[in-house]
């Protein structure tokens, strides 16, 4: 980089929400500058302020927030003193920027060409030229046939496509600077890294400055130069990717690296590194350092609010402890758990699926033939007492279907549910009952999980009553009592609602609501996806905790595979509601066998620099549907490898490692 | 689309044909004797007479056979004959039902062209006072009882003022022009009559205002509240980020989602003027279908009171066709 | 709207309290005030309602008749008074019998599926097909006049809005993760539905029929206008202002009735309207 050239100048930027309970500062004091052509990632968990400052720089904010002061200055000129009408010839031609859901950012009742062309036409070309621009930039975002695209709704089109719409529709006017607020969180994996290919490729041929703003580094670390660390309305690190993810100066950035297992990591201890607690209310934050209070590392200089100082060349960090020194933080070892073979009792089933099938019929019309989703297509899985199974897949693989089958939450169309010797699958709902003590399930959103209207003693004592586990009030009282310290929540949780705790710890009151039976067998689906990835790290770390404990075998369904692998003992991986690849963990990681794997493992975005992820697989299709799957192997149109043979034959199901099966006729060409 | 006009079409059919079954059910089942409030005390107690009269309203035959006869009376376009009128009812409806028609229109666009409008400004001036004097109109309108306004109306306009013409369409000595439409708004003008279009103007004014205040409460609520869930939706933030101002933000972006909505209501609303006129027209002398139904009530006139119901029920069953074909043409989703 | 530096002092919590809830409250106060008219009529009412005073015929509003007389002397402050009974209870009997009856048939359509589903969400399309006013005259008509038979003609076309909340409400709430768990747990559907799924859309079931009573209320008072609803010489508002339509010039005979039912039927929608508000978490922010 030659002269910097400053783009964007934010300069002790304060927004706050005026609310009824308080001033919550959101963003408090951020300062920081974008120059001309760089890319620079925003980093933080939910609440630290990363996306309103972004929506403060566009001047989006809503009721009741407010930029309280501070400026920002675009290209030299101050942009919050503006008038409205002044500040939108910049908005949408120099300034643009992209939202999370591209679902939602699309209008559903306009033509994507006309939503397209109008991001032109406001801010001068004609409505011709705009149309023609239109088709061409469609064409340059990798979408196929744009002409078609621009007469199209856009429900007509995938995720992935109208994430593609919408950055069209950002880099319409080619704009200075691209705001991308969490752009590919919605999306699945393999989707995600084609549109961080993309947003790489627009930086670089259009010279547009890129301020990605994620919750994870690892998309951080996929494109930009340089990494913006957040944490409760202020900046907390600062400095080039590479050197902050390599040695991070303050505790957060610490933590936030170590939550997160690696994918290409061996599996040792199986527990992640936390930070206990949650951020500080916004509200009334501590007068000392934001994070002190959580900080392993605390000192009694932290009980005054630092300043964000520089510690090294273009680098900058918020900790007295800081300091000079390379690599201040250091993991406090553990003392070493039991490896996993040994809580793995002798090979004994616990679940064995044969040949399962779970369709779904879709209401057709008065004329129109119905259709059916193939959700869950013929699989067959044997789980072992104490194991814990992953399944992975993109989303409508039929991993949540298979989930939700395997608790005859969905009865099943055919094939055979054997749990603990006793067929489940054609049982009726009155036979299931007495085994439902022993199947329990752990679901996706804490915020739908739990009963608003009842508190969290009578969420976990209503299933103790009901199957007569305890006898008396009292004895109930001192089980909940007990489940809440299993869990790591005081009985001071067991007379307040669901809505009065974190998502985190709405997931540990799912889990003491799971564990209340004393089950033998649990369905985790997809638990700490909806999760910060600290609070994840915990989550992890107390089902570990739990595995060990009382001996539970889990059927865990994610779609992060570096956790998968850190935790599980055997991944399944499915692809349109069939069975791709089963394997040890750490043999489908490191000799992944099936294309469809590959894929899928090398789309994952990892901490390793911008550049890195050069080597990536590249797939440019997308998904199959599963209401009309493909001929023969259901990946061959989008596989690298496919012959003529497998749009005809369906693959069979191989062993050609130890334990470790794969549907491909030519996983050989891989191994 | 040919796919969905016929499989809608061809639900409107079934659920005709069921609601002939109703009807027909509810003349010939319910308990109290239809007979016996037909005819007079004495007439009733005459079994002679009584067995007779059955016999020459088919009343002795079979339950599924009438309903056999009924339905192919129908098809015929036979819908009974009405005891106080003593003609064909359809012959009636012909008579009485381009008034109501005219009414219920006229009010239909009051009730669009003030509902919808005040419902946006309502949603986008959001809890200022606008808002709350919308909520409080349309409140004021869903809550009045309509021959109660009616009444307060007349009274305040025509008899104490006297700003305002009385009951019936015209004055009493104007004349009707020459019947084309049946709607005299039309006909005056197709006629060139502009003396006889004014006094039906003029004559329209407050029945038209009293038959909309209901259905312009809920078309405001309903526009206001679709409008403050559109508003929220990402692509109107998307619309701001491209740059455009706020008033093309609202037309543009929030409008056409917020009107889907409002278009199912607005069939409902139709469908609910042409019931609300039975109150109205009692009120104002209209001679419409609504103060027919009214008169064959009191007199207990059941033939006529069934076969208006039925053609009610068929009228909102083809006005809710035009609701969803309307839907389908706004949203795109749908049309699939 | 993009809101820069603050400028206008954000309103206070009271303020925008005052500002959501003060309709609500008007509307509680006059439902409140109505029931106690009705309950306390014999000791509020200055004359007996049906007491026929042919000397003080159409007399206009006076201290001695606050609300003037009708056409055969009676005082019209009484009957008003005495009205409250009959409209409040048809009201509130219609839409509580309506509601409990929709609710049944909505809930086990939507937890039978299948053709149960069908054939009930079919009849209730097809009640739904006929007009409330016109269908009820029909059937008034055959039943004969009087308040159980009116009642009973309503009642026939009023359950199916519930029926369709209702179904609408359980397919909304089983889909979501807290009744599976409870299917997980174990439990029978008649648990999950009286624990789990009625407590949580309890809310929209409570708005829709405080919103109704409103709208049951004019309804009977069309019929009643029209005829059908009460058998003279009750005291009921619709046949009061029935009685009262061609007496312009003694307006108060028809006016007065009119602005009871106005007033008690804007209390029970005001109130419906902040409940409703108030349930819905958006409107209610920070």
């Amino acid at each position: 980089m030659t002269q910097p050239d400053p783009v964007l100048e934010v300069r002790d930027l304060r927004t706050w929400f005026y609310t009824d309970h308080g001033v919550a500062r959101a963003v408090d004091g951020v300062s920081f500058t974008v120059n001309a052509g760089e890319s620079v990632g925003i980093v933080g968990e939910s609440g630290c302020g990363k996306s309103v400052t972004a929506l403060s720089i566009m001047r989006l904010l809503e009721e009741p927030a407010r930029i309280a002061g501070g400026s920002i200055r675009f290209r030299g000129r101050d942009i919050v003193d503006m008038t409205p009408a002044e500040f939108r010839t910049l908005r949408g031609a120099e300034l643009a920027m992209v939202f999370q859901d591209p679902m939602t950012s699309l209008n559903p009742v306009l033509r994507i060409g006309s939503q397209l062309n109008e991001a032109m036409t406001v801010h001068g070309p004609s409505a011709a030229v705009a149309a023609r621009r239109g088709i061409a930039l469609l064409g340059s975002m990798g979408i196929t046939s744009p002409e078609r695209a621009v007469t199209s709704y856009p429900h007509q089109f995938s995720g992935g496509m109208r994430q593609r719409v919408v950055l069209a529709m950002g880099m319409s006017n080619e704009p200075a600077l691209l705001l991308a607020d969490e752009p590919t969180t919605a999306l699945d994996v393999t989707i995600q890294a084609q549109i961080l290919d993309l947003l790489q490729a627009l930086n670089r041929d259009f010279g547009t400055a890129i301020m990605l703003i994620s919750h994870d580094l690892g998309v951080i670390a996929t494109i930009c130069t340089r990494v913006i660390v957040m944490y409760a309305g202020e900046i907390v690190e600062q400095g080039p990717t590479e050197a902050v993810l390599a040695h991070p100066r303050h505790p957060y950035t610490w933590a936030l690296l170590n939550a997160r297992p690696g994918l290409d990591q061996e599996r040792g201890d199986r527990r992640l590194i936390t930070v206990e607690g949650t951020p500080p209310d916004p509200i009334a934050h501590p007068p000392g350092c934001r994070f002190a209070p959580r900080c392993p590392f605390r000192q009694p200089v932290c009980d005054e609010h630092p300043t964000l100082q520089a510690v090294a060349p273009d680098r900058l960090a918020r900790c007295w402890l800081a300091g000079e020194n390379d690599a201040p933080f250091v993991r406090q070892p553990r003392p070493p758990r039991p490896a996993v073979e040994e809580i793995v009792t002798a090979a004994e089933p616990i679940m064995e699926v044969r040949g399962l099938v779970k369709h779904f019929r879709l209401r057709g019309g008065f004329l129109s033939k119905p259709s059916v989703v193939r959700a869950v297509d013929g699989i067959d899985l044997t789980i072992q007492r104490g194991e814990i199974m992953g399944v992975v897949g993109e989303s409508g693989c039929g991993k949540s279907t298979l989930g939700r089958t395997l608790m005859r939450l969905y009865k099943p169309d055919r094939g055979s549910i054997k749990f603990a010797g006793q067929d489940i699958a054609n049982a009726s709902a009155a036979q299931i009952r007495p085994l439902r003590r022993r199947l329990q399930m752990v679901f996706q959103n804490p915020y739908a999980s739990l009963n608003p209207r009842m508190t969290v003693e009578s969420i976990l004592a209503e299933p103790l009553r009901f199957h007569g586990l305890t006898a008396g009030a009292a004895a109930t009282r001192a089980r909940v009592d007990e489940l809440l310290g299993l869990v790591g929540l005081g009985a001071a949780a067991r007379d307040r609602y669901p809505h009065e705790f974190s998502g985190g710890q709405r997931q540990r009151i799912s889990i003491a609501r799971a564990l209340a039976v004393e089950p033998d067998f649990i369905v985790a689906d997809e638990p700490i996806s909806a999760l910060d990835v600290n609070i994840q790290a915990q989550i992890v770390n107390l089902m570990m905790d739990l595995r060990e404990r009382f001996g539970l075998t889990y059927l865990f369904i994610a779609h992060d595979l570096a956790v998968v692998r850190h935790i599980c003992d055997r991944v399944m991986v499915l692809h349109l509601g069939q069975v791709a690849e089963i394997a040890p963990a750490d043999d489908l990681f490191t000799t992944p066998l099936h294309p469809y794997t590959r894929y899928l493992i090398s789309a994952q975005p990892a901490l390793h620099g911008p550049g890195a992820g050069s080597g990536r697989l590249k797939l440019t299709g997308e998904p199959a549907s599963a209401i009309d799957p493909p001929s023969g192997c259901r990946f061959h149109t989008r596989c690298p490898i496919a012959q003529p043979v497998c749009a005809r034959e369906a693959p069979p199901m191989r062993m050609l490692r130890p334990k470790h099966e794969v549907a491909c006729h030519f996983a050989e060409r891989l191994g | 689309m040919l796919r969905f006009l016929i499989a809608r079409t061809g639900a409107l059919v079934a659920m005709t044909l069921l609601a002939t079954l109703v009807v027909f059910l509810i003349a010939n089942t319910v308990p109290g004797d239809p007979v016996l409030a037909q005819l007079g005390d004495q007439a009733a107690s005459d079994p002679v007479f009584v067995a007779q009269w059955r016999h020459e309203y088919g009343l002795d035959r079979p339950l599924w056979e009438r309903y056999g006869i009924f339905v192919v009376g129908l098809l015929h376009g036979d819908l009974g004959r009405s005891i106080h009128s003593q003609r064909p009812v359809l012959d009636d409806v012909a008579e009485y039902g381009p008034a109501t028609l005219e009414l219920a229109s006229v009010s239909f666009i009051l009730t669009l062209a003030v509902g919808i409008p005040l419902g946006i400004l309502a949603a986008v001036k959001r809890d200022t006072w606008i808002d709350h004097l919308a909520r409080i109109v349309s409140l004021l309108g869903v809550s009045s009882p309509t021959f109660w306004l009616a009444f307060m109306l007349l009274a305040v306009f025509y008899g104490y003022l006297q700003a305002a013409p009385g009951p019936g369409r015209l004055d009493p000595i104007g004349l009707p022009p020459p019947t084309v439409t049946g709607a005299y708004l039309i006909d005056s003008v197709l006629a060139g009559d502009w003396d006889t279009f004014r006094d039906a103007a003029a004559h329209m004014v407050l029945p038209s205002i009293v038959l909309a205040s209901a259905t312009i409460g809920l078309i405001t609520r309903t526009t206001r509240a679709s409008m403050l869930e559109s508003i929220r939706q990402d692509y109107v933030r998307m619309g701001r980020a491209k740059g455009l101002k706020e008033s093309r933000v609202i037309m543009r972006h929030v409008l056409p989602n917020a009107l889907v909505p409002v278009v199912t209501l607005g069939g409902l609303a139709y469908a609910n003027l042409l019931t609300g006129a039975v109150l109205t027209e009692t009120v104002f002398s209209w001679p419409g279908l609504g103060r027919y139904t009214f008169l064959s009530a009191a007199a207990l006139d059941f033939p006529a009171i069934m076969a208006i119901t039925l053609l009610v029920a068929i009228t909102y069953l083809v006005v809710n066709l035009i609701t969803d074909i309307s839907y389908a043409l706004l949203d795109p989703r749908v049309r699939q | 709207m993009s809101a820069s530096v603050a400028a206008r002092p954000p309103a206070t919590r009271w303020q925008r309290w005052r500002r959501q809830y003060t309709l609500a409250a008007v509307g509680g106060v006059l439902v409140m005030l109505w029931i106690l008219i009705a309950v306390a009529a014999p000791l509020l009412a200055p004359y007996a309602p049906n007491a026929v005073e042919l000397s003080t015929r159409l007399l206009p509003p006076s201290a001695g008749h606050w609300l003037g007389t009708d056409e055969l002397g009676r005082d019209v402050f009484s009957r008003l008074l005495y009205g409250a009974r009959i409209s409040l209870v048809t009201g509130v009997v219609v839409v509580a019998v309506g509601a409990a009856i929709g609710t049944l048939i909505g809930g086990v359509a939507a937890y039978a599926g299948g053709l149960v589903e069908e054939a009930l969400m079919r009849l209730t399309d097809l009640v739904l097909c006929f007009p409330p006013i016109i269908l009820a005259l029909a059937i008034g008509a055959a039943l004969g006049i009087g308040t159980t038979n009116t009642i009973i003609a309503m009642l026939v076309v009023w359950w199916p809005k519930f029926a369709r909340l209702a179904r609408s409400l359980v397919l909304q709430q089983r889909s979501l993760e807290y009744v599976e768990a409870a299917v997980v747990a174990g439990f029978g559907p008649g648990r999950i539905l009286l624990r789990h799924i009625i407590p949580n859309s309890i809310g929209p079931l409570i708005v829709l029929i405080t919103l109704d009573i409103g709208n049951a209320i004019i309804i009977f008072a069309g019929l009643s206008f029209l005829g059908l609803g009460v058998v003279p010489p009750t005291a009921e508002w619709g046949s009061m202002i029935a009685a009262g339509r061609e007496l312009v010039a003694q307006w108060w005979v028809a006016a007065f009735p009119g602005f009871a039912i106005l007033s008690i039927v804007l209390g029970f929608n005001f109130l419906g309207d902040g409940i409703r508000d108030w349930l819905d978490p958006r409107s209610r922010r920070f």
